[in-house]
């Protein structure tokens, strides 16, 4: 649960981070991959760089090794106060950010003001370039100040037009990398996710007792083993496919339920009654697949298995209109457990996963508009109940049920 | 002759439960099957009532675990009643509780339950009995073999019960939580914050936790395994499946001859008694 927490903090910050791309850093990364990244950053702007000069080279046919040095001592010194000014800049930018958050951590101050510190830095490299240049090849260069205005002009475009393409893609290398990154840790979570999931829906617990159930029945009663393993392959079935598949009738998900709590009975004896109330109006509705199984699984693990005699579960389907007049479908999994109340140590772990997945699942397909609420039963029968409501007009279109699929009962 | 050897099952699912009584029936002739129970509470009662040689009990039983159950057997176990029974775990997947099992060399078996592995726990299990009836024919009643028998039990039981992960494994308790510094009890309308130093000792009644200070005494509606993960272990030793103690409140300990310790308490008139799975903790320096 833990590694999920720390998962779910780095892709939120990433999520913000691809909304609002200030950062120049990379999630998770350590101060020694951001120093690697500037030394590349210079060195490519050395080569850009060199290649202008080869470009006045070829242009003006001045001598090629002072041109060269010129041009990547320049490169280099305008990469140099460029990156050093954009540290600076984006902390003056970003000062009344909170700690913590992308903002603070972000070396990048935005456009206007980096076009400020492009100007400068263009023009301290361009001179201090110049004159490292000068000290190399021992030949003088053509100070800014020296010449004339349009001659002052052209030197500076020199620099200050390659600086400004050159940060400019430098910044969308980055933007594009960052994005990348957010790609991959959101596709990591959703994979972990997926496990995780059939991880608690083929609980090894429950499966391996199944087993050792259906071992023990096939001696005893072949028919009756039979009908276990084909509600066993069904379940196994349907919970590999509920991944995949979008949506499914509500009978077809009251005929999966059957075939899991059918399995559960094998095992608890009478110690588990079931229920199911399908009104036939409603069995057509498409619901996610799967969407109840988990507040099943609960109502079995942390209500009835716990207690020594046992209980009964009940699911139900109806349509209720809800208090601001919507045409509500209203799905809730009762059983007579131990209850809320006693289930708190329990309720860390398992519940909260198998609670939070519907949650997100009915957020993810109809926003705000659906709900899950799990209360203490008020009744003398005790026990908890899980209520999901959705608006029927929220569901979508009814699905026809196939010709081989099984027939509700009530 | 001998006795037949006594078994007890405990396991919460009738068709397992059946399947092992007749595998047993037929791999072991000889054994007695005087108890197939549904739950730990009555495992534990029966165990006592009837004195089995050798316990199965499943791990994942409702109201009590097969964890609890042996503990509670192991303490409950009467002192003239001779060695513990052995004690084989029956669990379908217990990441944690294998561990455990492999090592404290506790005896298991995996549900579905294979021929092969039940032939081999009943051959060992077979192997202890007779070493153990050997040495209570040498010499009547509680012999020095008998005892180291019951030392072994007890040692394995102690480190099982002490495994890292087993009691979260075996509860699904909450991670790791800061160590409580007040008690919030509630009498009558007021909440009274007891600190936690005051705390003489905490004493497990059903549901509840009775809070003794040495002024007065709390009722909590907490379970006592879900307070002792909150519960500095080092200023707080369970000392019996329903007591834990603060160490420095303990004056004296006194061994009795059947393993358990007497405790008296500093500025308070309790007795109490550790259990002879935590008789280990009082040791001369």
């Amino acid at each position: 649960m833990r590694t999920a927490g720390r998962h779910d903090e780095r892709l939120g910050q990433n999520r913000s981070m691809a909304a609002n791309p200030l950062d120049l850093t990379r999630p998770g990364e350590h101060t020694h991959e951001r120093r690697s990244r500037y030394a590349v950053r210079a060195l490519r702007s050395t080569a850009y760089g060199a290649f202008i000069g080869l470009c006045i080279f070829g242009l003006t046919g001045h001598s090629l090794w002072t041109t060269l040095v010129q041009s990547s001592c320049i490169g280099l010194m305008c990469w140099f106060f460029i990156d050093l000014g954009r540290v600076p800049a984006s902390k003056w930018k970003h000062r009344h950010a909170a700690p913590g958050t992308p903002e603070a951590d972000s070396h990048w101050p935005g456009w206007p003001l980096m076009m400020l510190v492009i100007f400068v830095g263009s023009v301290l490299g361009f001179s201090t370039g110049g004159t490292i240049a000068e000290w190399i090849t021992g030949r003088p260069m053509i100070g800014m100040l020296r010449g004339s205005l349009s001659q002052t002009v052209a030197l500076l475009l020199s620099s200050l037009v390659p600086a400004l393409v050159i940060t400019y893609w430098f910044y969308s290398r980055e933007i594009i990398a960052a994005h990348e990154a957010t790609a991959q840790t959101a596709q990591r979570q959703a994979a972990e996710n997926q496990l995780k999931l059939l991880e608690s829906q083929l609980e090894p617990h429950m499966l391996f007792n199944t087993l050792a159930n259906l071992r023990v029945l096939i001696g005893l009663d072949p028919p009756r083993a039979q009908a276990m393993l084909d509600q066993l392959i069904a379940f196994l079935r349907a919970t590999l496919n509920a991944s995949r598949s979008s949506s499914h009738a509500l009978d077809a998900e009251f005929a999966r339920l059957r075939d899991y709590l059918a399995l559960m009975q094998l095992r608890m004896g009478d110690r588990l009654q079931t229920r199911f109330e399908l009104p036939a109006e409603l069995a057509a509705l498409p619901i996610p697949p799967l969407l109840l199984q988990p507040l099943v699984e609960n109502s079995i693990k942390h209500g009835l298995e716990p207690k020594i005699e046992g209980g009964q579960i009940e699911v139900r389907a109806s349509r209720q209109r809800s208090a601001a007049g919507i045409d509500e479908l209203v799905l809730q999994v009762r059983d007579t457990g131990i209850g809320l109340a006693d289930t708190a140590a329990a309720s860390a772990d398992g519940t909260r996963f198998g609670l939070t997945q519907v949650r997100e699942r009915l957020a993810t397909l109809y926003g705000g508009q659906a709900g899950l609420n799990l209360a203490q039963a008020d009744d003398a029968q005790g026990g908890a109940v899980a209520t999901i409501r959705v608006p029927i007009a929220a569901l979508g279109e009814p699905i026809t049920r196939p010709a081989n699929a099984t027939t509700p009962t009530a | 002759m001998k006795p037949r050897a006594r078994a007890l099952i405990a396991e919460d699912e009738p068709l397992l439960a059946a399947n092992l009584q007749s595998e047993l029936e037929r791999l072991w002739p000889e054994l007695e099957i005087v108890a197939n129970v549904r739950h730990g509470a009555a495992a534990v009662d029966a165990a006592l009532a009837q004195r089995p040689d050798v316990v199965f009990l499943d791990i994942r039983m409702p109201g009590m675990t097969g964890l609890e159950a042996a503990q509670a057997i192991a303490e409950d176990w009467p002192d003239d009643a001779g060695a513990l029974p052995a004690i084989v775990f029956v669990t379908a997947y217990d990441q944690y509780a294998l561990q455990a099992f492999e090592h404290s060399a506790v005896d298991y078996v995996l549900k579905p339950i294979q021929n092969e592995r039940l032939t081999q726990t009943c051959t060992r299990v077979q192997t202890a009995l007779k070493s153990r009836a050997a040495a209570g024919e040498s010499r009547d009643g509680v012999g020095p073999n008998t005892a180291a028998a019951l030392d072994a039990t007890l040692s394995q039981l102690r480190n099982l019960l002490g495994a890292p992960g087993l009691a979260a494994a075996a509860t699904s308790s909450t991670p790791p939580a800061a160590k409580l510094s007040v008690i919030q009890a509630s009498v009558g309308t007021a909440i009274h914050m007891v600190p936690i130093a005051d705390v003489l000792y905490f004493e497990a009644a059903d549901k509840y936790v009775r809070v003794i200070t040495a002024q007065r005494e709390y009722l909590i509606r907490t379970a006592l395994r879900e307070l002792l993960p909150l519960l500095d272990d080092t200023r707080f030793w369970q000392i019996h499946r329903g007591t834990v103690v603060r160490a420095d409140a303990i004056a004296t300990a006194v061994r009795d001859e059947s393993g358990k310790v007497h405790l008296t308490l500093r500025g308070h008139t309790d007795k109490l008694v550790a259990s002879r799975l935590y008789a280990h903790l009082f040791k001369a320096m």
